[in-house]
């Protein structure tokens, strides 16, 4: 009688580590077809949906004229570049003569005033100011600029005094430094110096003209060797932002700043030997016309009135924002699916299989959550750096100029919102593990995320503060990660969620649905262990 | 007909989640429609304010748990089964729908003209205290002025729709996670689009065609001329949403096997 040898699989012996647990979630993941096709669901309708905003925001201007009734539709222009690449607004009073080499200008300014509108438009062509309201805007400036030449964006270095900020230094249009506060009057006059060593501009500032103190210098690369230097006088429009609902709202108009300027003295070689006034301005700025501004001069005394902010330009369109408007389509379903990947197996009784197999609940968990945040991580890459350019491309060939955000900007985008997707799809596999109820969960983690961005962003909801406090705690904080325009202090502006403006900086929004994930799947891994599956 | 819709009640009532979520439901409602309104600063110069759509700002995210329990009345039966039993027991299977339809439809009225009292009653009171009153020039906010009663009630049927819409749906795919999902995408994607596009023209139809900004419609009392549809035919929007889903699930059930 023969013994027969007990079975013995074939299967190698393998320890029972995180990648077999790995592997296992990979292989549930990937054989469930409805999970695969909702994941390509996903990046279909990122894609889709950009295209499709990308080629239904028509953007054209026309000059309707009684001459020219039905003018051809043009494409939007462009506002100028400054020299770092961004979109600048750059209208101002300009008194200039050509400085040839180094050398210095030095001021005093014994006042500014101004004018403003408070209904969107000014006067009548022969009498633009009329029905305007007198008082100076807190960004309104006056003082002295050297500037690369009259094409608007070129490089410049200036000190000047404003309406309410004090004296400040600001060059090539997003550097600005502070120095004497305090507003300028009769009785307290400031002095103000610029001066100019090859690429170097060097900003003093002086309440008596006799002790000056160095506010700041500037390198402006590539400065011809003959610049254009002299007085400069400019204020940003009027406007009201309504704090109540009606969220972004503002009104208001365009507005005048005029600066007294005496003891006016030149170093260095100024080979013109006298001034020249000109109004810097495209047609569509934001500023009076040029018959409203001007300059008089009496010996070393002169008053220099102007409109429009040499600036950062705030009032652009945030086109990458646009193209990716079918992010939100895109998380909904990964939540789904994030959400499935947990209750399936509750569903299905799978769980106690998978428990039975890996009996330390936490790893499982771990192990789900590390599958998962790749998979989508890796979709949403695919997703967003095909959408960027697409919708770019569509959008321009509708005529949208095109926010130009940077390289850097541009794959913070593309890796944000591809982490963005992997965050919440972890979020959605937390939820769903906590409340074990696939409707439930799908619910709480898209009510958390998409509305407060929604209730956010469409003006007339709710109230601005109410809509800061909701982009900044509520895991839809996270869309930050998308924003491509950039805040700047020296510009007044409705910075809000409507208009692509988050409150915290791009990695703390992520770093907020990070933390509501973490906090999620901490209560998840303790109920899994604490419950009976 | 009424022992298919005692034996749908009978489920319904019986599940323990259905009370604390029409229950919160009509809680969310109401607070978040008093958090608005005690959250309104108005210049003295006035604002453009509509009393009415402040207070019953709650039901945007009301409309999500009365979602749920439309949801989880069709797709709670498919995961756990029941559905064959449901179907052996009334083959004619229009008549289990329309049972279902006729019994979440009810609860979500009882719950949301709680819902909507509560939120008009809390507007009302806050409101006052925040200067939107008859001594600062806005109507004040009573049941018995009509536009504000047809918000009231429109709101009520607003969600109604929703849970028929929410019905309907899991009808269709099923399973709880994908239909939630679906009508979540439904509501939200369309305002969210909506406020991408930049063309006037597709603005506008996208507002028109938008199941949720179009019934939401009904609860505008002021400015009604700036509105792309009237409050009635935006209710109608959702109400052809609703419909369509309905028919599509009616007929997916009736050739589909269980």
């Amino acid at each position: 009688m023969s013994v027969m040898a007990p079975y013995q699989s074939e299967q190698r012996v393998r320890r029972d580590g995180f990648g077999q647990l790995l592997w296992a979630e990979w292989t549930k993941f990937r054989t469930v077809r409805g999970w695969v096709i909702g994941l390509l669901v996903a990046v279909l309708l990122i894609v889709g949906l950009g295209a499709f905003t990308g080629v239904n925001s028509q953007c054209s201007v026309a000059d309707v004229t009684p001459q020219n009734p039905n003018p051809p539709i043009q494409a939007c222009p462009s506002p100028p570049t400054g020299p770092g690449g961004e979109w600048v607004s750059d209208s101002f009073y300009f008194v200039r003569q050509p400085l040839a080499g180094d050398g210095s200008i030095t001021v005093r300014l014994t006042s500014l005033t101004g004018l403003y509108s408070t209904h969107g438009g000014f006067g009548s062509p022969q009498n633009p100011t009329a029905g305007m309201t007198p008082g100076v805007q807190p960004w309104a400036k006056a003082g002295i600029i050297i500037k690369a030449g009259t094409r608007q964006g070129s490089a410049y270095a200036a000190m000047m005094v404003t309406g309410s900020h004090g004296v400040r230094m600001q060059w090539n249009f997003t550097h600005d430094v502070a120095g004497l506060a305090g507003k300028v009057s009769a009785d307290s006059p400031r002095w103000l110096r610029l001066a100019r060593s090859g690429d170097v501009i060097t900003g003093y500032d002086s309440a008596d003209g006799t002790h000056w103190t160095k506010v700041g210098t500037a390198t402006l690369a590539g400065l011809p060797s003959t610049a254009q230097a002299g007085l400069f006088a400019a204020s940003p429009g009027y406007s009201a932002n309504s704090t109540s609902l009606g969220g972004a709202s503002s009104t208001g108009g365009p507005a005048l700043a005029t600066g007294t300027y005496d003891r006016v003295s030149r170093l260095g070689t100024w080979p013109a030997g006298r001034w020249t006034g000109q109004a810097i301005q495209a047609t569509r700025d934001n500023a009076l016309p040029a018959s409203a501004q001007g300059f008089t001069q009496a010996g070393d005394r002169f008053t220099v009135t102007g409109s429009g902010d040499i600036a950062p330009s705030t009032d652009s369109i945030d086109s990458v924002k646009h193209s990716l408007a079918g992010t939100f389509a895109g998380l909904i379903a990964v939540v789904v699916i994030g959400v499935m990947f947990i209750t399936a197996e509750y569903r299905r009784g799978m769980i106690r299989t998978t428990l039975a197999a890996s009996p330390r609940r936490g790893r499982v968990l771990a192990a789900k959550a590390v599958v998962l945040a790749v998979v989508v991580f890796a979709a949403g890459l695919v997703a967003a750096a095909v959408t960027i350019p697409l919708g770019e491309h569509l959008l321009r060939d509708s005529g949208n100029p095109i926010y130009p955000a940077g390289v850097l900007t541009m794959t913070r985008i593309v890796v944000g919102t591809a982490a963005l997707l992997a965050i919440s799809a972890v979020l959605g596999l937390a939820v769903g593990t906590v409340l074990r109820r696939s409707a439930g969960a799908v619910t709480v983690v898209i009510a958390g995320l998409v509305l407060p961005y929604l209730l956010a962003v469409t003006p007339g909801i709710l109230p601005v503060g109410a809509e800061q406090w909701l982009v900044r705690v509520t895991p839809a904080a996270a869309f930050a990660v998308q924003q491509s325009v950039v805040q700047y202090h020296q510009v007044d502006t409705v910075y809000a969620a409507g208009t692509g403006y988050f409150p915290l900086a791009p990695w703390a929004g992520l770093a907020v649905l990070c933390a509501w994930t973490a906090l999620a799947l901490a209560l998840a891994v303790f109920l899994l262990r604490r419950r009976d599956a | 007909m009424t022992d298919v819709v005692h034996a749908e009640w009978t489920k319904l009532r019986t599940l323990p989640g259905t009370g604390w979520l029409l229950l919160a439901a009509a809680a969310l409602t109401a607070a978040v429609g008093a958090i608005a309104a005690n959250a309104v600063t108005c210049p003295a110069g006035g604002c453009q304010l509509d009393p009415a759509k402040v207070s019953l700002t709650g039901i945007e995210l009301g409309q999500v748990v009365v979602a749920i329990v439309a949801v989880t009345v069709v797709s709670g039966e498919y995961s756990t089964g029941m559905i064959r039993l449901t179907l052996a027991a009334t083959p004619r299977r229009w008549r289990v729908l329309t049972a279902k339809a006729a019994v979440a439809g009810t609860v979500t009225l009882a719950a949301g003209a709680v819902a909507v009292l509560a939120s008009v009653l809390a507007g009302s009171l806050l409101l006052a205290r925040h200067g939107i009153s008859p001594a600062h020039g806005y109507e004040a906010l009573s049941l018995g002025d009509g536009p504000v009663l047809r918000a009231a009630a429109g709101s009520v049927l607003y969600l109604v729709l929703i849970a028929l819409l929410s019905l309907g749906v899991a009808a269709v795919v099923r399973d709880s996670a994908v239909a939630i999902g679906v009508v979540l995408a439904l509501l939200y994607l369309f305002p969210i689009i909506s406020g991408a596009v930049t063309s006037p023209a597709w603005h506008r139809h996208l507002d028109q065609l938008s199941p949720m900004t179009a019934g939401l419609y009904i609860q505008a009392t002021t400015n009604l001329r700036s509105l792309p549809l009237t409050p009635w035919q935006g209710l109608g929007v959702l109400a052809a949403w609703a419909a369509g889903a309905m028919l599509a699930g009616a007929l997916l059930l009736r050739f589909r096997d269980a």
